[in-house]
């Protein structure tokens, strides 16, 4: 129980050395604007990779709207900032409120479904989304909102990637997540062991919702402009390799496969010709070579060469 | 004191009557035997007083209270757990996660005390790791604990599907075939554990079993469906010596 709390705060210490760190390097010029804005992304893919992990990962119902609920909140989140001049903090809080608040109302007819059928619904609704947004004139439609104010800075998305990561890490280590992993492992049986799988696989789904909203927010301040064009069901297809490369089920996981496809595809972006043929076959080899994923369903400090590479300084 | 009471339960698959007229009480404590061919409606008749299926007509009453309509984890809330004929594990995750998962419905921390780690999360987590662990030594898996469950043999998966039921904290356990598969040693000790377990947790047990050993050996009362009816019910030696029983089992015309 104690080891449990120790170990948090070791990953919190670790974590604020890391960003202590690259934001130095960040301020004294060393990465430069582009490296800068690469961090940036990879910090918001995390925080998408992970919320889609949890509802596709441990809860095992296979998503393909995320795009759409990054749009809901990238939208709210911008028009409270720039309409309506609020706090940029307050304006992530509620465009993720948003996107929950229509993660559970989509959630609690569509998670009826399962397998291919669940997909291909949310597949369907996010694209709904998009397109709605896409002619609404008070947004902009199709030519994008413009006139965000640019708050996003690398600050930013650290921590509120540090919170999206506790927030999940805790979730699933509780009875609750562990209700979840149930749903996922079978259904049947989790019913017979008295936990309402309804109630779990929306709850999944909402919190998944609601942290992709909060990524949305912090995509949109990071341009001047947002466009629908932004979310179509590539970005949800995006996420979804990010999570299936790291592991289902595996924060560490999905934190590794967001680095590394935005750290590669941010290093081909001089040889745009070959970065889809590279990213392509990576995929393909790692299908071949390990189709569970980077980690499986383990954890990075859980996995067995970690332990030992411990066992082995003491 | 009567815990369970099933009466004139009917189970309607379009024109298939798969269960009709199903009578049954079990008072506290009792060990009760469910036995009957293949096809019969056994599992069928489980599924309907566990919420899986919804019985056309009839009235299913559980401590006092009426279950109908209820779904299948509200019922185990309720206080009726089960195992399956064909195990149901969960398959990829640790037997003590296995067992942990099954405390679910008695946790009383919420979903924000769970993020943050307030209040009740960590004292009822230990209390819980705790439980199970005991759990699990009487099943004689504590051991295995970190082992994935479908790595464990299949005898010890039996064992675990049962210790999974008891962590739900059941006033009635309906086991479904706990010995399928089994060898005749592991069979009698099954049967040993049964016995005791109901004793050690104070349960009431229902039991479907191909294995006519271990029905005779345990049960205090059989009921023996055939066809979806209850042909006959009563001791094991009552049961044995039933015309109509012989003839389910064994075969018509030629005895009679």
């Amino acid at each position: 129980m104690n080891m449990l709390r120790r170990q948090d705060l070791k990953v919190i210490a670790a974590s604020i050395a890391g960003f202590a760190i690259l934001n130095g390097l960040i301020e004294s010029g060393v990465i430069g604007a582009f490296w800068q804005f690469n961090l940036i992304m990879v910090g918001i893919n995390i925080i998408l990779s992970v919320s889609l992990n949890l509802i596709n990962g441990y809860t095992g119902q296979f998503s393909l709207g995320h795009a759409g609920f990054m749009a809901i909140g990238a939208y709210v989140s911008a028009i409270l900032t720039t309409n309506f001049q609020l706090p940029f903090l307050l304006a992530l809080v509620v465009g993720g409120i948003g996107a929950a608040i229509l993660g559970c109302l989509i959630g609690l007819p569509t998670l009826r479904l399962s397998g291919d059928y669940l997909a291909i619904a949310t597949l369907g609704l996010g694209e709904i989304i998009r397109i709605t947004i896409m002619n609404i004139q008070y947004v902009g439609g199709a030519a994008g909102f413009m006139g965000i104010p640019h708050n996003t800075t690398f600050a930013w998305v650290f921590f509120v990637m540090l919170f999206t990561l506790f927030f999940i890490k805790n979730f699933v280590n509780s009875s609750h997540g562990r209700a979840c992993i149930a749903i996922r492992e079978n259904e049947i049986a989790a019913e017979a062991m008295g936990i309402n799988t309804t109630k779990y696989k929306v709850m999944a789904f909402t919190i998944g919702a609601g942290f992709a909203g909060v990524a949305g927010g912090l995509f949109a301040h990071c341009f001047y402009i947002i466009n629908p064009t932004s979310f179509t069901f590539m970005a949800s297809f995006n996420y979804l390799i990010m999570v299936v490369m790291g592991g289902l089920g595996s924060i560490t996981g999905s934190i590794a496969g967001a680095v590394v496809l935005t750290g590669i595809s941010a290093a081909l972006a001089d040889w745009p010709e070959f970065r889809m043929i590279i990213y392509s076959l990576l995929l393909i080899l790692l299908m071949f070579y390990r189709p569970q994923g980077l980690f499986g369903n383990v954890e990075l400090l859980d996995a067995k060469w970690v332990k030992r590479l411990k066992g082995g300084k003491k | 004191m009567e815990l369970l009471r099933a009466q004139g339960v009917s189970k309607l698959f379009g024109g298939l009557k798969a269960v009709a007229d199903f009578d049954i009480y079990i008072n506290k404590g009792e060990l009760i035997g469910l036995i009957g061919p293949n096809g019969a409606g056994k599992t069928t008749a489980f599924n309907l007083l566990t919420g899986v299926y919804q019985a056309t007509t009839g009235a299913i009453d559980f401590d006092g209270k009426s279950l109908l309509g209820l779904k299948p984890y509200q019922i185990t809330q309720r206080g009726i757990a089960r195992t399956f004929q064909n195990i149901r594990l969960f398959a990829e995750l640790s037997v003590l996660d296995n067992v942990k998962i099954a405390y679910h419905s008695h946790v009383k921390y919420g979903v924000l005390e769970s993020v943050f780690r307030l209040g009740r999360y960590f004292g009822e987590e230990a209390e819980i790791e705790k439980q199970a662990i005991e759990l699990l030594k009487i099943f004689k898996l504590d051991e295995k604990k970190n082992e994935i469950a479908k790595n464990l043999p299949y005898g010890a998966q039996r064992r675990l599907e049962i210790a999974r039921a008891l962590a739900a904290k059941p006033k009635l356990l309906l086991l479904d075939e706990p010995a399928a598969g089994m060898n005749p040693q592991e069979t009698k000790e099954l049967m040993a554990m049964i016995t005791w377990i109901r004793q050690e947790f104070g349960l009431t047990v229902l039991l479907i079993e191909h294995d006519m050993s271990l029905v005779m050996g345990i049960c205090e009362r059989i009921y023996v469906l055939e066809y979806g009816t209850i042909i006959a019910k009563g001791t094991p030696t009552e049961i044995k010596n039933d015309p109509d029983v012989i003839r389910a089992y064994l075969g018509g015309e030629a005895i009679s």
